[in-house]
């Protein structure tokens, strides 16, 4: 499969699917069965089996066609950790009831894994999922979850053995927002709304079906999700000049009193740096022929939070007085996560969070010289003990 | 000159730290920051006149303590510290201004710590020979409007430069428009006089040396406060890292950790020496206060900026939310970083006064 026959597939699916004319759902519905969503998953769930680096060019050419999209930056999470863990971990059931919805945006997706005592020690999380008949009970709370406030699903991880060490006693399943015992509480954040929040579960009760993955192999599954979690932060595909440098690039062409010689360097270097983080990422996506990332994946995420804080900053500066105003500190419980339509100042306040989810950039550190450049790991004083008898 | 603190300078900071931890804990400027009054009017009168820290730098003949701005500069150390929501930036810039004008009448009000006078010029307005002017005079009224004036709202009485002179207007006779700042605890305002009444207080030159005065005591306790802001987030991190336990053991036990701290230690030591430098000159007057404060801006104004950033992320999540510090001292400091002018306009500025031509 190459670009030209994508592009015919598209052309031929636009004749009989006029956007124009068709209702939003359906059009998205149809795009998803005729494989033309996510072209690197298999026939029959969205995709063609084609290469996963083949996707701007279909997304383009849909775009062309004033056709409606999915709105990503509402279902990022759905997007880009939920959807490749049930590809993989998935039964064959469970990829044809969540992967579709999830692609049309039907359904939001959030992640219910980081816990107040667990962050990046993620293993040594405290919910607990307990057997009961054909189902479970699950208890806990997690914290930082982003846009929990919309979702129908929730990829959640817990502990079901706790006389195992961390790692060995979780299990991953797939949590109904809707279960009576889960309360989601809004979290302020430094920007004013609150993107994310607190979850409260109290004997919420998930069918055995919707577990992902074996029992006590949820670490595992686990590592899917945060493995490509990192690449969706940091490794999305953009054209030269967008994101953060786009907009900064705009106020200098634009305001030719800001420039001074010193800020056209400063200005300069950020430019390179952003466009050796595009083609990176690129290259990464290329070698993503099968959609699933490696360790490797941290680095462009890693890369992503230093050039959007870099750039924030700079930013600021560059402006001046203007860096000085902030458009809207009011708490809202946002839909999405954007950042082109706000003031400077939220791009710098919002950029600080990106070195902090989805795994810090000193985590991020530990696993590129430990898992890929292979160094002695740190001493770890707990992978070996019981995790009910860890200290806390 | 000492740069170390005198006897004195710590039993002042002492007091003013006792007023702050009592009456400005995070706590309650973080919920000031929402409300009608963002400015604290009662802390700033008991800082103000019972502290006497308004007469710091005024002389006894108008009425002050007769000390100096290195005492004032430690009271800057702990407003930024504090991130307390008080007008003592914009009231310093105008006391030094009408110092240099010997406006005995206006100064003893200030002294005595009765009335607020601030300096009405853009927060943002950089190392500059003659002030910024936007505003225009008919005769002795103004009518103009200045943007982004810090301390504007808690002023009794605001200085404005207009054509080659500077006046005084009653902060009441201008409107002040509250503008949205990213720092919610130095509010900014955009002041629009139409015919306000003004009296002029001076033409010509003393009126470019009162601006070039009054932004120099500006920008020197600026670097204090950065500071003072530095230290708090260094202090709280490094409580924070020792208690906060990932993988069975403090997080403050990583060496990734460990290393940046120990760094920003060295940079805050650093931005310590060089602020006490800067205030040290502007006290004496010495013929080194010009290099002395931008050196103290280009280099506190970014230690400033790491070590809040530093805290954000030895933090993790929880420095991400509105019901922690962090943000008010990110915000605090992002900004001092653009007030009176960014690092990179004081480097240009070093540079000349320095003879490195680019
Ligand atoms: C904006 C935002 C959105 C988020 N959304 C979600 C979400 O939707 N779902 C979800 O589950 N989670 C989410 N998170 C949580 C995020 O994954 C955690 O905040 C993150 O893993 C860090 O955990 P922590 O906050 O507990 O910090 P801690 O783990 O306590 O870290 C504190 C500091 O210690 C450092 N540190 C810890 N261990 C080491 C080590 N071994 N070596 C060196 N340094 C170390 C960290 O890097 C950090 O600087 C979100 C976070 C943010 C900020």
């Amino acid at each position: 499969m190459d670009a030209t026959e994508l592009r015919e597939r598209v052309r031929d699916f636009l004749q009989r699917h006029d956007p124009a004319t068709m209702d939003r759902l359906e059009f998205l519905r149809a795009r998803f069965d005729a494989g033309l969503a996510w072209i690197s998953y298999p026939e029959g769930l969205g995709g063609l089996g084609a290469p996963r680096s083949l996707q701007p060019v279909v997304d383009n050419e849909f775009a062309a066609a004033g056709a409606p999209d999915n709105d990503p930056m509402r279902i990022a999470i759905g997007l880009g950790m939920a959807a490749p863990t049930i590809l993989r971990h998935g039964t064959d059931e469970q990829r044809r009831r969540w992967l579709r919805p999830l692609w049309t945006g039907e359904e939001v997706w959030c992640q219910l894994f980081s816990e107040p005592g667990a962050g990046s020690d993620l293993a040594a999380l405290g919910t607990r999922a307990a057997r009961d008949g054909d189902g479970w009970i699950v208890n806990g709370q997690k914290v930082w979850t982003s846009l929990a406030h919309e979702a129908r699903w929730a990829i959640l991880i817990a502990r079901t053995d706790p006389a195992l060490p961390k790692h060995q006693g979780i299990t991953y399943f797939v949590c109904d927002m809707t279960d009576p015992g889960v309360e989601v509480r809004p979290l302020r954040q430094i920007t004013g709304e609150a993107e994310f929040n607190e979850v409260f579960l109290s004997d919420v009760r998930i069918p055995d079906a919707h577990r992902l993955g074996e029992v006590g192999e949820g670490w595992r599954v686990a590592q899917t999700t945060l493995m490509n979690e990192r690449v969706a932060i940091g490794g999305g595909a953009v054209p030269r000049g967008a994101g953060f440098i786009g907009v900064v690039a705009r106020a200098w062409r634009e305001r030719p009193e800001l420039r001074t010689p010193g800020q056209h360097d400063a200005l300069m270097k950020l430019w390179v740096s952003a466009e050796a983080g595009r083609l990176t990422a690129q290259r990464l996506r290329e070698q993503l022929a099968t959609g699933q990332p490696g360790f490797e994946g941290s680095a462009v995420k890693y890369a992503f939070a230093r050039l959007n804080q870099e750039i924030s900053g700079f930013e600021l500066e560059l402006l001046g007085e203007d860096g000085l105003r902030y458009d809207d500190y009011t708490m809202r419980r946002p839909t999405g996560v954007g950042w082109d339509a706000r003031s400077p100042g939220y791009r710098y306040l919002r950029a600080k969070g990106n070195s902090i989810e989805g795994g810090t950039s000193e985590i991020l550190s530990n696993i590129i010289a430990e898992r890929v450049l292979g160094l002695p790991p740190e001493i770890r004083v707990d992978k070996d003990v019981a995790w009910k008898d860890l200290p806390r | 000159m000492s740069l170390l603190y005198s006897d004195v300078e710590e039993e002042l900071r002492g007091s003013v730290r006792r007023v702050l931890a009592d009456r400005a804990p995070w706590t309650a400027v973080l919920k000031r920051t929402e409300s009608d009054e963002p400015y604290d009017q009662a802390l700033w009168r008991t800082l103000a006149a019972d502290i006497g820290v308004a007469a710091l730098p005024v002389p006894e003949e108008f009425g002050g303590a007769g000390a100096s701005w290195r005492e004032a500069a430690v009271v800057a150390e702990e407003l930024g510290r504090a991130v307390a929501p008080v007008p003592y930036l914009g009231a310093a810039m105008a006391t030094e201004a009408l110092l240099t004008l010997a406006a005995d009448e206006l100064l003893r009000p200030v002294a005595a710590g009765q009335r607020t006078v601030v300096l009405a010029v853009p927060l943002g307005t950089g190392p500059t020979a003659t002030p910024p002017v936007s505003v225009r005079a008919d005769g002795d009224t103004l009518t103009g409007t200045v943007t982004g004036v810090a301390d504007a709202l808690a002023a009794d009485v605001l200085l404005v430069f207009a054509g080659d002179a500077i006046y005084a207007v009653e902060a009441a006779a201008a409107t002040r428009t509250p503008v949205l700042s990213l720092d919610l605890t130095r509010r900014l305002a955009d002041v629009t006089f139409d015919a306000a009444p003004a009296r002029r207080l001076a033409a010509g030159e003393p009126t470019r040396q009162a601006w070039r005065a009054g932004w120099r005591a500006g920008a020197v306790l600026l670097a204090s406060e950065q500071l003072g802001l530095a230290e708090w987030c260094l202090t709280t991190t490094v409580e924070y890292v020792k208690t906060r336990h990932q993988f069975g053991r403090p997080v403050g036990s990583f060496q990734a950790l460990k290393h940046r701290l120990a760094e920003l230690w060295v940079a805050v030591t650093q931005a310590r020496a060089v602020a006490r430098y800067a205030a040290g000159c502007l006290a004496d007057d010495d013929p080194d206060t010009a290099v002395a404060a931008s050196l103290a801006q280009a280099h506190c104004s970014a230690v400033a900026v790491r070590a809040a950033e530093e805290c954000v992320q030895m933090h993790g999540g929880i420095a991400m939310t509105w019901e922690h510090p962090a943000h008010l001292y990110l915000k605090r400091a992002k900004s001092d970083s653009i007030a009176l002018g960014t690092p990179a306009r004081h480097r240009a500025t070093l540079a000349g006064l320095v003879d490195l031509p680019g």
